[in-house]
């Protein structure tokens, strides 16, 4: 079974090269690798200097994140065939390249800690778990499963215009997993944190977010929830 | 050109559940604690683990920790230490419900409480029938409970070195450990931690083999460490095969697919483990079920074109169940196999998943080795905790949710530990003058190299070889066969050659790194399984079968011991397994039946 790819990377290695440019790479597959991960691991067999994030190689780690075709994804749940003969993969946009598609994220978790984001319940805990009725630990679902892999922030136009003011969908998903849990009790500190004309507003739904969600998160629904309750207690 | 020189209390090398649970410990108590990863914390390998945690609430059937001991125990195949056990099984209600505190998102019953699922091998009175005892968060527990613990290390301040790779242990002239060498991956800088104490939670190894679950980054480098610095590694020769593992993929799908009710099947679509284990069936241990899958492929009832894997049947449990509780489990089924598993049974086989074995370590997590008669001298200033350590609870078989379990008991209590003792008295002992100069000589050969093999080739030869030679079924004669290919590789492994020499985030100089620890896992794991001429847990040897003196090949008289394997020399010690608990009465070694 032939399947010749090519493969457009960009690549930039600020020790050796000047500035980044597209390599072409020509790679026959043999069938065994499934997913973009397997055949960039390939990839690299042939040229060892490309240079990619990876660990859990099955979706759950966030590491493997990347521009592909255009399109925010994670590389080990992007199967080949739904892939194109040409494959141009690029860093995630709008975060400053370390090299070839590594990017710095500091960016991105900056935002991300500055929600707060972890439980504050000053409370003297009981001596069993805090109880949470089966309903509101159900506002949580669809909130708490975010990787970080940040394709959703690197795909927002509000981010790459305004990465250090916006706090961007990862973190305002996040911002809401907190809100929403029923054992928080900072929630109105939670939400003047928010009300600011760039930390939340910037969002202007344009939803890119919740098209590359690897995880089929709902960033933009979250953000509304917060816009609502900002709303309705002014 | 002098290294610089990061000074703290306490290094912690490893951001996964183990790490952080450690590290949370020692920054709420105000101690100046750096916590080193090869990766963001987030993306270390506990986010993979799905089940649950192991812990006898009683939230749903009646369950105590005495169950939860005796399940364990017998879990091992008696080789687990029982005070190690007694310890983590009275400890884990407590660890669950701190975790519960710290925002973790468990899945809850009507009444409120935490929910919790049936699992391989838990059972109450004693193995009457099986109970719920994994805590679990839909199927995503250790994603869920590793982002808890980064949360609350962020509200308490914790320092994290992202993305350095730690080299080498630094031991000082009467082998206390006073520090460690690390390369920073975006600058390619070496530096020296000075410390008080270092703490190891790298993580398994199971990446040794061709055919795992594992991720990656789990190089095993905790263990490459120690065995560099002297330090023995024990029991390495038990490594668990999970029983489903996504055919042809390797993903994992978790045990709590049969918790939630799903049930195995041959090519006749037979639920074959009643055969096997009429009380548990399908939840019967991890070692017991992947040699049942293996007999049953190997007796020509196994499914597909080959027949060569079997069928895990989740159709019945209904759409609804299936989202609620295993919705990753649908997730990696679409992704990986193509399939719809509320619809059809999803092909599986039995894939590595955890090492047993590890850095041996007493009830604090510090790291003991023999000195003067004492099998358990402690190495003043080193400690270990998660699966790079070997403390041991798991003994030659872990059970589901223990795993997690022990990242919690064991990263708070060696937190506690450090605290109380190891920093309250202590200075910080002067570095040796030799300090980095192993970990730059390795570095440096790998500078200099123009010609020899690509670190990756070297790397799937070495996963090739263990997975054929030390499978679920071995023989003796394969792993003495092993032994010598696994040498031959190690020589191979000393001559690789790195064609990128970057200084900026050079991946391929990280992989060369990596071999390096690899080579020690698997050169402990080969030599420590050919010594063992016994059947025990998930070391089955096909030469040392069910006979009336030894019961399912399993040789008390003799073998009733841990392994130790000493990386100079390829030499081997042994010391005696713990079967005294700390208040209970002993669980005695009796035949292993489900």
């Amino acid at each position: 079974m032939s399947d010749k790819r090519t493969f457009e990377i960009y690549r930039y290695d600020p020790d050796r090269d000047q500035k980044p440019y597209m390599q072409t790479l020509e790679v026959e597959l043999d069938g065994s690798e499934r997913m973009l991960l397997d055949a960039l691991m390939k990839l690299k067999k042939v040229d060892p200097t490309l240079s990619f994030r990876r660990s859990c190689r099955e979706g759950v780690c966030g590491s493997d994140a990347m521009n592909i075709n255009g399109k925010n994804g994670l590389a080990c749940l992007t199967n080949m065939r739904t892939l194109p003969q040409k494959v141009v993969l690029r860093p995630l946009p709008g975060l400053p390249v370390v090299r070839d598609l590594i990017v710095d994220m500091s960016p991105f978790f900056k935002q991300y800690h500055s929600i707060k984001p972890y439980i504050v319940n000053d409370t003297p805990p009981p001596e069993k778990e805090r109880l949470q009725s089966q309903e509101d630990r159900e506002e949580l679902n669809g909130l708490y499963e975010c990787i970080l892999c940040a394709c959703c922030s690197t795909s927002c136009p509000s981010f790459w215009w305004n990465p250090d003011k916006f706090v961007g969908p990862a973190g305002l998903l996040a911002a809401y997993r907190f809100i929403a849990d029923t054992r928080d009790q900072v929630r109105e500190e939670r939400l003047d944190n928010l009300e600011d004309p760039y930390r939340l507003f910037r969002c202007h739904t344009i939803m890119n977010c919740v098209d590359v969600c690897p995880k089929g998160l709902n960033p933009t629904k979250a953000i509304g929830k917060i816009k609502q309750m900002l709303v309705s207690r002014s | 050109m002098a290294l610089a020189i990061h000074k703290y209390d306490a290094v912690v090398i490893g951001a996964g559940g183990a790490g952080m649970r450690c590290s949370l410990q020692l920054a709420r108590a105000g101690l100046k604690v750096a916590v080193l990863s090869k990766v963001f914390p987030t993306r270390s390998h506990t986010v993979a683990a799905q089940g649950g945690i192991g812990a006898a609430l009683g939230n749903m059937d009646e369950d105590n920790w005495h169950y939860h001991f005796y399940d364990t125990v017998k879990g091992s195949d008696w080789l687990g230490d029982q005070d190690a056990i007694e310890f983590m099984c009275r400890e884990a209600p407590k660890v669950v419900y701190d975790l519960e505190h710290m925002g973790m998102p468990f899945d809850r019953n009507p009444d409120g409480t935490i929910y919790q699922r049936p699992f391989g091998g838990h059972s109450a009175k004693y193995g009457e029938k099986p109970v719920p005892r994994a805590c679990a968060a839909a199927d995503r527990t250790g994603h869920a409970m590793l982002h808890t613990l980064y949360q609350q290390n962020v509200r308490s301040n914790t320092i994290f070195y992202v993305e350095w790779m730690a080299q080498d242990l630094i031991r000082d002239a009467e082998g206390d450990v006073v520090g460690v060498t690390a390369l920073e991956m975006e600058t390619g800088e070496l530096a020296i931690f000075h410390a008080k104490c270092v703490l190891l939670a790298t993580g398994g190894a199971g990446r040794i083999f061709a055919a795992s679950t594992n991720a990656y980054i789990n190089t095993g480098d905790g263990l490459g460490m120690a065995a560099r610095a002297g330090i023995p590694l024990e029991d390495m020769e038990f490594w668990q095969f999970h029983p489903t593992g996504v055919h042809n993929a390797g993903v994992l799908l978790t045990e709590g697919c049969r918790g939630e009710g799903g049930i195995l099947r041959n090519k006749h679509g037979e639920r074959f483990m009643e055969r096997y284990a009429p009380k548990l069936k399908d939840l019967a241990p991890r070692d017991f079920v992947s040699r049942c899958m293996d007999q049953e492929i190997k007796e020509g009832r196994g499914c597909g074109p080959n027949g060569d894997y079997i069928a895990l049947d989740l159709t019945h449990l209904g759409a609804e169940t299936i989202m609620k509780r295993l919705p990753s489990v649908h997730e990696i089924g679409k992704n990986f196999a193509n399939v719809d598993v509320i619809r059809e049974p999803i092909p599986v086989v039995p894939t590595i998943h955890y090492q047993m074995g590890g850095i041996p370590t007493n009830i604090h997590g510090q790291v003991v080795v023999p000195k003067d008669g004492n099998p358990n001298t402690v190495v003043p200033g080193l400690y270990a905790i998660g699966e790079c350590s070997c403390v041991s609870v798991h003994g030659a078989n872990r059970l589901g949710t223990n795993s997690l379990l022990d990242l919690l008991v064991f990263g708070r209590a060696a937190g506690n530990h450090l605290i109380e003792t190891a920093l309250a008295s202590k200075a910080w002992k002067p570095l040796p003058a030799d300090a980095a100069d192993r970990t730059r000589e390795r570095i440096a050969r790998l500078d200099a190299s123009t010609s020899g093999e690509y670190a990756q080739d070297v790397a799937n030869d070495l996963r090739q070889t263990m997975q054929k030679h030390a499978g679920v079924f071995r023989t003796q004669a394969s792993m003495d066969e092993g032994v010598k290919r696994v040498m031959e590789i190690d020589e191979r492994a000393r001559h690789i050659a790195l064609k990128d020499k970057s200084k900026v985030f050079n991946t391929a100089r990280i992989e060369a790194l990596e071999v390096a620890n690899l080579m020690e896992a698997a050169k402990a794991t080969m030599v420590s399984a050919a010594a063992r001429k016994e059947s025990r847990g998930a070391h089955t040897v096909n030469d040392y079968g069910d006979t009336p003196e030894f019961p399912l090949g399993r040789n008390d008289r003799d073998w009733l011991r841990h392994t130790l394997w000493y990386s100079e020399g390829n030499r081997l010690d042994y010391k005696p397994v713990n079967l005294k608990p700390l208040t209970v009465e002993s669980i005695p070694p009796v035949k292993r039946t489900f």
